[in-house]
């Protein structure tokens, strides 16, 4: 009975389909507490400090002053109900803690309470509560249930952004000694080593060696991924999961094969490794202004004119939307390029002056479709029309296959649903809420391939694959029916052996 | 007795009301937003910003692609609340300008629209388990305040009629601090004391949302983010330690 039977109707199944309230269904996932070392370095008290309320109220009042938007949504949410059935996690768990309006008033019953004349005076009508080791726990669960993946802000009359709050959220958590572990020690290798990953430069040498070789037993062609290259004139920072694991790593070398093919002069940075800035994820600024300096840094002492970021999602939306504010102005690259600028950019440009050849005939055993990672769709850009970071990901695949189909229009683009894993949540102690939350995406692929045979999704997101690697499987497709872009760009080009190098790409 | 309570109560409900605004709006103006977090896809100039804010506002594009039901009783609610107060602007000048004479009578299928709207956004609250489950108390007495006002208004105008022209009279004079006698008709009298009290509770309540909407990030930013460097104050002073 359970079973799906194509093409009838009734039993199709329905991404945005409302689940029944299931109060408490989630409270008991959290994810691990960072250890004292992991938070001391990150200048956060080790463990829970002993006035831990004085310390979070106080800190709830200085971001209140720092942050309008926080400041904004704390105040004018009318509980319209709007955004109460837009969130993967509700839709995957029936928890209503889950509804971003229900997410929202865990942080302001307390700013309520604390903060505010009615809350303080009223406190039952207006439903404000004092902090307790409860509300810190159900924080601690709940901030960690929410990917900041802002679809919730699209639907709100106001842009009320449930990411703003759960970023403050975690803000606070730390300040008082929770953090979470997963976040925190990966910002800590970022500082020590360079990338979440803690490659070092040597190990990141010799797996730059080791794809170089690669290719050229693939291909008989010579494409570099050089490292650490002084006077190159771009410096490409991608996510470290692109170094090692499938499908991330083919995505690289679809990057250096597309400045291969453009003969472009290219490094990686071994001190700005990383692209992924964990930073957002824990809301602190501090944090993600530290991370992106190393970006600042590497451009100056290699003498790059241009900044080039790889396929991830919350990276890009540090880059294109943050970079400037964190660790510009940028006046020492050259100004004629978009700064930073996303390899898709890079790519499609190239496309469109025709300097790039494609077999499509080697994706033929692909049918295909593509995930908006929601970093990607809501908070970031790419061209220079608003959309652009649908349309150019999308014109690149139709460049290099021939069978592309879209999932629903109400799961893609602006309205895209997070893979489930975003937000500092892709931890294996938290696999029943990502793979509960990536069940929207997954209902909305399951019918494109049953409408349209779509074997494969391709992605732009680190995060994104590698969650899809692990729930794809629950869903009857295989580990690596997840694809990175430029992997099906990588599969397509047509590279010259060896000969003069072209031009220069401009 | 009366008149003198009314203008008490209205002078301090204005002054309550006018007071608790500024200090909100300028709490929010003063606030810095130390990011760029518009969503997008977002106006790549301020026009387009406008333009996304007008629509926010006239039509709630956002609450339209969100749920057609909240929109349609929200929209007919707001839309004739407007009608309702520009219609009411005749009580407080003199002589009433020819096009608010000539919109009388739709300001009177308005009060009934703004009743109906409210009455099913109330009816979606209980009916709704998401919506009853982030519901409390305060959602409900505002909308009952509302609904309360809306009915004792049409009651004037449908049953028990008040003399108009002594309540235009009253307000006329304490626009110049002239006290005028006030009707004690007693639907009048509840029309008037909760108009006050809305007055006073609403920049104390989510009824701020009417300024929010103005200066929430996500919708009045430009996205221009790499074209423009955007920087807080406070980030400013960050930048002190950094070496180039
Ligand atoms: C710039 C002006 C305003 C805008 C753009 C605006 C917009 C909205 C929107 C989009 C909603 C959510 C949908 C809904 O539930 O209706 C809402 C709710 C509400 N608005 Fe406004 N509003 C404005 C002014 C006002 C004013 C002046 C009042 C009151 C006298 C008011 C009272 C309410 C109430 C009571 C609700 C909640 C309704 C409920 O309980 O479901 N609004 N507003
Ligand atoms: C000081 C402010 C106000 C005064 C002096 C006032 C006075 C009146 C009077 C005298 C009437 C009866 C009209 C008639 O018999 O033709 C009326 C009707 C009404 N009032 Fe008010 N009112 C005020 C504020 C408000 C507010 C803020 C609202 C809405 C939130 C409101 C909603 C209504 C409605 C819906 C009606 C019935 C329809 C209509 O005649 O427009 N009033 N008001
Ligand atoms: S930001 Fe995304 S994950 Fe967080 S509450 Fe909103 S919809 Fe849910
Ligand atoms: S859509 Fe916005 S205003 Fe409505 S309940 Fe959700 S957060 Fe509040």
């Amino acid at each position: 009975m359970d079973a799906i039977v194509p093409g009838s109707d009734a039993d199709r199944l329905d991404p945005l389909e409302i689940p029944t309230l299931c109060p408490g269904a989630m409270a008991a996932s959290q994810p691990w507490g960072a250890s004292p070392d992991h938070q001391k370095a990150l200048g956060f008290p080790g463990e829970l400090v002993d006035d831990w309320q004085n310390v979070a109220i106080a800190k709830m009042g200085e971001l209140l002053e720092k942050n309008r938007a926080l400041r904004v949504y704390l105040d004018s949410c009318v509980k319209c109900g709007a955004c109460t059935d837009k969130c993967h996690y509700f839709l995957g768990t029936g928890d209503p803690k889950n509804m971003p309006v229900a997410r929202q008033d865990l942080l302001r019953k307390v700013y309520r309470r604390y903060f505010t004349f009615t809350g303080k005076y009223f406190p039952g009508l207006v439903g404000a509560e004092e902090l307790t080791k409860e509300v810190i726990d159900d924080w601690y669960s709940y901030f960690h249930q929410c990917s900041q993946c802002r679809r919730c802000s699209v639907f709100c009359p106001y842009g009320i952004d449930t990411a703003e709050i759960s970023m403050a959220g975690r803000e606070i958590l730390d300040a008082i000694g929770k953090g979470q572990k997963y976040c925190n020690e990966i910002i800590g290798k970022v500082h020590t080593i360079g990338n979440n990953l803690g490659l070092n430069k040597n190990a990141l040498r010799s797996t730059l060696e080791g794809l170089e070789e690669d290719i050229e037993d693939d291909i008989g062609v010579p494409v570099k991924l050089p490292l650490d290259v002084k006077g190159a004139d771009i410096l490409l920072v991608t996510p470290s999961a692109d170094f090692f694991a499938e499908p991330h790593v083919d995505g690289l070398i679809g990057y250096a094969k597309v400045f291969h093919a453009a003969g472009a002069s290219w490094t990686i940075s071994s001190y700005a490794s990383e692209a992924a800035n964990f930073g957002m994820f824990i809301g602190s600024y501090e944090q993600m202004r530290l991370i992106s300096l190393r970006i600042r840094e590497a451009a100056l002492d290699l003498g790059v004119k241009r900044i080039v970021f790889g396929e991830c999602g919350h990276a890009w939306r540090v880059a294109y939307s943050f970079l400037n504010t964190l660790a510009g102005p940028f006046d020492f690259l050259d100004q004629r390029y978009p700064i930073p600028q996303h390899i898709c950019e890079y790519t499609w440009d190239l496309i469109q002056k025709g300097a790039l050849e494609f077999d499509k005939s080697k994706n033929d055993h692909i049918r295909l479709t593509y995930h908006d990672s929601c970093n990607v769709a809501r908070a970031t850009r790419m061209g220079d029309q608003p959309g652009g970071q649908f349309e150019i990901p999308r014109a690149i695949l139709k460049t290099v296959c021939n069978h592309y189909f879209d999932m629903a229009q109400d799961t893609i683009r602006d309205q895209t649903f997070c893979c489930g894993g975003g937000g500092g949540l892709l931890t294996d102690e938290l696999m029943d809420i990502r793979k509960k939350g990536a069940s929207p995406r997954m209902k909305a692929l399951k019918t494109v391939a049953e409408d349209h045979g779509v074997t494969h999704m391709a992605a732009i997101c680190a995060i994104c694959k590698t969650q899809f690697a692990k729930v794809m499987p629950d869903w009857g497709f295989e580990r690596d029916s997840i694809l990175s872009v430029h992997q099906l760009v990588s599969n397509a080009i047509i590279l010259q052996k060896p000969k003069q190098e072209n031009d220069d790409d401009r | 007795m009366l008149t003198t309570i009314y203008a008490c109560l209205f002078y301090g409900a204005t002054a309550i009301f006018l007071a608790g605004m500024v200090l909100r709006i300028t709490r929010f103006a003063r606030t810095p937003a130390p990011l760029k977090i518009p969503t997008m896809p977002a106006p790549t100039t301020k026009s387009g910003v406008a333009y996304r804010l007008l629509r926010e506002v006239t039509v709630f594009e956002s609450l339209f692609r969100a749920n057609k039901w909240i929109w349609a009783f929200g929209w007919i609610f707001h839309v004739a609340l407007a009608v309702v107060l520009i219609r009411h602007l005749r009580y407080f000048v003199q002589p009433v300008p020819s096009l608010l004479a000539l919109m009388q009578p739709l300001g009177v299928l308005a009060g009934f629209a703004m009743v109906a709207g409210l009455a099913g956004l109330w009816g979606r609250r209980l009916i709704v388990p998401r919506i009853r489950y982030i519901t409390g108390p305060s959602d409900h007495l505002m909308l009952a305040l509302l609904v309360a006002i809306g009915c004792s208004g049409l009651l004037m105008k449908f049953v028990a009629h008040t003399d108009i022209v002594a309540v235009k009279t009253f307000f006329l004079g304490l626009m110049r601090f002239d006290i005028q006698p006030l009707p004690s008709d007693p639907i009048l009298l509840v029309h008037l004391g909760l108009v006050a009290t809305l007055m006073i509770v609403f920049p104390f309540s989510k009824l701020v949302h009417a300024a929010g909407v103005f200066f929430s990030p996500s919708r009045n930013q430009v996205d221009d983010s790499r074209e423009r460097r955007h920087l807080a104050p406070w980030a400013a002073k960050l930048e002190a330690d950094r070496a180039r």
